[in-house]
């Protein structure tokens, strides 16, 4: 009896060990898979061109030195800098004019008790669903009508429509993860719903505002149809089409540069998201479920 | 997003209701906040609809006019764009390539997604880096992804190939042209959707695996149900909706997308790879003809509207 208990207790020790393996195994595969045009890129930014353009070499290895002229050719020759530049102060005025907007939009969903509150909501986040390659069209020809034509502020002016959709959604879930009593209780002590707000809920609603704002942020930088339909001059480019037109030029491909900005874009975006995934996760699990 | 027991209070017809008798004695607050709620929401509102709405209804009147990129000119030509756009067998293989991208590449991201979730949800040491490499592909710009790609399946210095030949699968001087040959142009287009949607579909099935009582499983283990059993018989059928939504983003967000495309291969070789977008930008803003592209663009619409209705539902039954 004893050695079959212990048979059975060696043979579940086997399976969880088993399982650990798998788990491990799996978690490694799927990091590969997902990261591997970027680790090429990243192998590819410091190679020289000899070592580059021979296929005969192992293309995983330096064949020759390492060099960081092809990074540093980025920031001297090309307008790298310029789309950088771009794309920060766009999304920084597009996440204002979001939450400008959006805040006060989804506090009304989520807090004023209209009966009409709920499928309103779910309208706002089916505009989402409208996608840019349905509206660039005519909204080039309107963009054209202000007089914004091949200026970076028509982005400033278009991206809103994107990124507000999605925002009050996530600022619904946030904002009834927040118990009433607080602000009740905030106006029973005489503040008025907006100073309540300010005072009491602001505060709470913080940790995802901040998640509002780098979802929109990223919203923003990854948006290329808009960008590739309004604007063309060189300078006035964001670093989603600046990058793919200005650093091919005809057939002649800066490879080690190309890559590099990949990488350079890539990871900050990444990090930054991850920070916050499991808000993302709740906000938009707490929208859907708290209807 | 998640399996919820209870009805919540306000979408709830009844309770909604209730809530409004109750509530009648301090009407005027009510009142007050309603009209608290219209000055919250109308910026937002204004906002979506003069850059959303009036594009929207500008896009319809641009497919049944002859306006050009030179000639702004508005001329009511009723159905000529569709006539014409129809009589070009490219917007039939754009309509047919968008619609074999999309449903082709919704099954391998929903299926992929729920695998890449399972290993998400678990628990390991390392577990930060893992989840910042598999969000990569979501995160970063689809067109810079898209450019990392473009080097990856190079018709010449593709590592890719460079392992095949080590293989013996390729001769010495040999290379698989992925973007030059149009089948396998086609297939790494959905590649790349695949690769860069499935996080995205990962990342909301998590949010329905999470929610799934804990209870529920260990009862099923103890009850003796192995791995494969629970997956099937408990997790799946509990986290069904989460996996339809995940679906529908990935449909949508592979059926609207030109980013991969214009990159990748630029609608070649030979139009092997148009897809409805692509070609609507190739016609209206670099052919200047607004008319044409218009027409071709509003194709998505109709799509698109099936796709949003099966969301709701899914997020109703989700609900209730």
């Amino acid at each position: 009896m004893a050695s079959r208990t212990e048979a059975l207790r060696r043979r579940y020790a086997r399976r969880r060990v088993g399982g650990r393996i798998g788990v491990y195994a799996a978690a490694v595969l799927a990091a590969f898979l997902c990261a591997m045009p970027f680790l090429w890129s990243l192998i590819t930014t410091f190679k020289q061109n000899r070592d580059l353009y021979n296929p005969r070499n192992n293309p995983f290895l330096y064949n020759r030195p390492a060099t960081p002229d092809h990074l540093l050719y980025l920031f001297d020759r090309t307008a790298f800098g310029a789309f950088v530049w771009n794309t920060l102060w766009v999304g920084l005025i597009v996440v204002a004019i979001t939450l400008l907007l959006a805040l006060p939009a989804a506090y009304a969903l989520a807090r004023l008790d209209r009966p009409w509150a709920s499928w309103f909501g779910v309208a706002i986040f089916l505009v989402y669903l409208v996608p840019p390659s349905l509206l660039f069209l005519s909204l080039s020809r309107m963009v054209v009508l202000i007089g914004l034509q091949d200026s970076t502020w028509s982005l400033v002016l278009v991206y809103p429509t994107i990124t507000i959709p999605v925002s009050v959604w996530l600022l619904i879930g946030f904002l009834k993860a927040i118990p009433r009593d607080i602000e009740e209780q905030a106006m029973v002590d005489g503040y008025s719903r907006v100073g309540a707000f300010w005072r009491a809920v602001a505060p709470l609603v913080g940790p995802g505002i901040v998640a509002v704002i780098v979802f929109a942020f990223t919203l923003t930088a990854s948006e290329s149809i808009y960008a590739l339909a309004f604007v063309s001059p060189t300078g006035e480019k964001v670093v989603s089409t600046g990058v793919p037109t200005e650093l091919i030029r005809g057939d002649v491909f800066f490879w080690q540069s190309l890559q590099a900005a990949t990488v350079l874009v890539a990871l900050p975006i990444a990090a930054l998201f991850n920070l916050f995934l499991d808000r993302f996760v709740t906000g938009f699990t707490m929208g859907a479920v708290k209807g | 997003m998640a399996i919820r027991e209870a009805p919540p209070a306000a979408t709830d017809p009844a309770a909604t209701a209730a809530g409004r008798t109750t509530r009648s004695t301090r009407r005027s607050l009510a009142d007050r906040d309603g009209a608290l709620a219209w000055i919250f929401l109308l910026p937002s509102v204004v906002y979506i609809l003069a850059l959303v709405a009036v594009p929207f209804f500008l896009a319809i009147g641009f497919a049944l006019s002859d306006v050009t990129a030179g000639d702004a000119s508005y001329d009511y030509v009723g159905l000529d764009n569709f006539r014409a756009i129809f009589d070009d067998p490219v917007f039939w293989r754009s309509l047919g390539n968008t619609l074999l991208f999309t449903g082709v590449s919704m099954v391998l991201i929903v299926v992929l997604g729920k695998v890449l979730a399972n290993i998400l949800v678990a628990d390991f040491r390392g577990k930060w880096v893992v989840r910042f490499l598999v969000l990569l592909p979501w995160t970063t710009p689809a067109t810079l992804a898209a450019v990392s790609w473009l080097w990856l399946l190079d018709s010449i210095y593709s590592p890719i190939d460079w392992v095949l030949r080590q293989l013996g699968f390729l001769g010495p001087e040999q290379n698989m042209y992925w973007l030059g040959e149009p089948g396998l142009a086609m297939g790494s287009v959905i590649a790349v959707h695949v690769w860069r949607l499935t996080p995205l579909a990962a990342v909301i099935i998590t949010a329905g695996l999470v929610a799934i009582p804990k209870d529920l499983d260990e009862a099923a283990r103890v009850d003796g149900a192995g791995f494969w059993r629970r997956m099937f018989e408990v997790t799946i059928p509990m986290t069904l909706p989460v996996i339809a939504v995940s679906a529908l983003f990935g449909a949508i967000f592979t059926f609207t997308d030109m980013a991969v495309v214009d990159v990748l291969t630029n609608g070649g070789p030979n139009n092997a790879t148009q897809v409805l977008t692509s070609w609507a930008f190739l016609r209206g803003i670099d052919g200047g003809d607004v008319g044409q592209g218009a027409a071709i663009a509003l194709f998505l619409f109709p799509l698109l509207l099936a796709a949003a209705i099966a969301i709701l539902r899914s997020v109703r039954r989700m609900e209730f």
